[in-house]
């Protein structure tokens, strides 16, 4: 199932893309621009980089993501289901009263979810947990965890921040979705979080900034962070909120706000062209 | 009751994590109190297995849930402020909503933490943690039932609080005592009243048991070290057996031992209940013994309440 064909998996991105859409569209609610703006980074992980099995979505020795902005939901299931953890026909069942797909990911409703998020700042506590695990356990497992640009602003990321550099976690890999957009304004204008580089350089963490919409660029961070040891890898990804759908793309309003029947048409439209 | 064998039940606790650490699914994670909390001993048996998480403890909570989820056994510790009171989010979404095996071993709750006073004194903590669903909640009264109460959580899987204290307290239960999860200890079968206790003021309502049957007053204890799920049975039993139900706790009268009584009698047998805690206040810097007499939870004030 892996993928390294660039435009394979730009055509893999334009699917999950298009998965977003149908879960937000379905809800009729929930966050299309952080879910675009990160699903190059997501189809990376899922279809060229993890050692994962669908079959097997509780193996112990699996290696994990966490998304520990668990609003860009829509995200992580249309991955998961394109990658065959579930059917894709459930995407538009998105925060149904009787859908398994929660508002934010429930580890005990949907295969593949490897933790349950929501609450912003947790995320990378808990990879941190993970990636120690491994380590006494000696399981060889890469944890993954993507955290927001917004979310920054969280205390507690700095603290694990400092955990993960402590404990010298270079199985964990963070990636930073700097789409620089959050609810009330640019990160700029909320509580700046830059320079976002040489914070996590400073926690001693191990630093790579991408474009992250260049499936080649992706590849190759992750490559690099698996070689580095004794230091975690911090990816700051410089992503453009709601990516791939023209109306959406670099708008703070499309943040948590579902596309109307027109919008959607149209939506669906584009990201079919790319196909 | 033997007055002369003291011993806070945070000992009890570390001592007992360390006897039971060979299991090598059992991780302990401290935020920089490992010395007062007592995991210190298990660090320093098992050190490949203990984590110093530093003064951060929202950042512990949730790598608890992180082991966790990679199937470890996680003891988490700190001192009950700072973990049911700065940590609460992390616990109700890290670690209770996705059900993990944390058991948040929490030292230092309530009064008697003494003179380090009101910020560091945890009144609230039961009725936050009884609140969160997937948790369960304990409160152990002795070195018998805390070295109890910590085998019994390991084996449990799923989240628990364990409130545990600083003042050291004495021995109420020999070796052969049993003990069961979700089971009051009833001691005594006096019928003029019931007093249903958790945590260190067990030994109050002991001592006010023994002064007034001097008196011909007859009462009965109730060691409740569970508090959620709470043992309805016997608070029901209790209700219908004897004139009058207290309960003590060295917690707000809000939200804890007394309102999980009160939750019970008044949709299953409607009876008065006297709650006595500490009346939705903050505390203050004193002695241990000096705080339980201030905020009114000696056996003085219990014998009080029965005769009233």
């Amino acid at each position: 199932m892996k993928i390294t064909d660039i435009e394979e998996l730009n055509k893999k991105a334009t699917e999950v893309r298009l998965g977003i859409i149908e879960a937000v569209y379905g809800a009729k609610s929930g966050h299309p621009g952080g879910s675009l703006s990160c699903a190059d980074i997501l189809t990376v992980l899922y279809f060229n980089q993890m050692q994962i099995d669908p079959m097997k979505s509780r193996d112990e020795s699996r290696d994990r993501f966490i998304l520990s902005k668990g609003h860009a939901a829509p995200a992580l299931y249309s991955v998961l289901a394109n990658r065959g953890y579930f059917n894709v026909e459930e995407l538009p069942s998105f925060r149904h009263i009787d859908s398994n797909l929660q508002g934010h990911p429930d580890m005990n409703k949907v295969p593949g979810v490897d933790m349950s998020t929501g609450s912003l700042g947790q995320g990378l506590s808990m990879a941190n947990g993970v990636a120690l695990s491994s380590k006494i356990n000696s399981r060889g497992i890469r944890v993954y965890c993507l955290l927001g640009d917004g979310e920054l602003e969280e205390g507690q990321v700095w603290e694990a921040a400092m955990t993960a550099s402590h404990y010298k976690l270079d199985n964990l890999c963070v990636i930073v979705d700097n789409n620089n957009l959050q609810i009330d304004g640019t990160v700029e204008e909320v509580k700046s979080p830059y320079p976002i580089d040489s914070k996590f350089k400073s926690f001693g963490f191990n630093v790579i900034n991408i474009d992250g919409h260049n499936m080649e660029e992706i590849i190759k961070a992750f490559n690099t962070a698996k070689t580095v040891k004794g230091k975690p890898t911090a990816i700051i990804a410089k992503t453009i909120k709601g990516k791939g759908v023209s109306f959406m793309e670099n708008q703070v309003g499309w943040h948590g706000k579902a596309p109307n029947e027109e919008e959607y048409k149209q939506a669906i439209k584009e990201l079919k062209k790319k196909l | 009751m033997n007055l002369d064998k003291k011993i806070a039940t945070r000992a009890s606790y570390g001592e007992t994590l360390a006897e039971i650490g060979e299991d090598k699914r059992i991780v302990v994670l401290d935020a920089d109190l490992a010395e007062a909390t007592k995991t210190n001993i298990f660090a320093k048996k098992y050190p490949e297995r203990f984590f110093d998480i530093g003064i951060s403890e929202q950042d512990m909570m949730s790598e608890a849930a992180g082991l966790a989820s990679a199937g470890q056994i996680v003891f988490a510790s700190t001192f009950a402020m700072f973990a049911a009171g700065r940590a609460y989010d992390q616990i109700r979404n890290s670690i209770c909503y996705p059900r993990l095996n944390v058991k948040i071993c929490a030292t230092h709750a309530g009064l008697t933490v003494g003179e380090d006073g009101a910020t560091h004194q945890m009144l609230e903590d039961i009725s936050l943690m009884r609140t969160i669903p997937n948790m369960t909640v304990m409160s152990t009264s002795d070195d018998t039932e805390t070295r109890w109460a910590v085998r019994e959580i390991a084996k449990y899987d799923g989240p628990v609080y364990l409130r545990l204290c600083r003042l050291a307290t004495p021995v109420i239960y020999g070796e052969a005592q049993e003990f069961k999860f979700g089971k009051g200890i009833q001691i005594g079968e006096g019928t003029d009243a019931t007093v249903i206790a958790t945590g260190v003021v067990v030994q109050e309502a002991l001592k006010a048991k023994e002064e007034l049957e001097k008196e011909g007053i007859n009462i009965r204890v109730i060691d409740m070290h569970t508090i959620k799920p709470i043992d309805k049975e016997l608070i029901i039993k209790c209700a219908k057996e004897t004139k009058k139900i207290i309960t003590i706790e060295d917690h707000n009268i809000i939200g804890g031992l007394g309102t999980a009584v009160c939750e019970v009698l008044s949709t299953e047998y409607p009876a008065k209940v006297i709650r006595m805690g500490v009346k939705d206040t903050f505390g203050r810097s004193g002695k241990a013994e000096e705080l339980l007499s201030y905020f009114e939870l000696t056996a003085r004030n219990i014998i009080e309440k029965v005769k009233e």
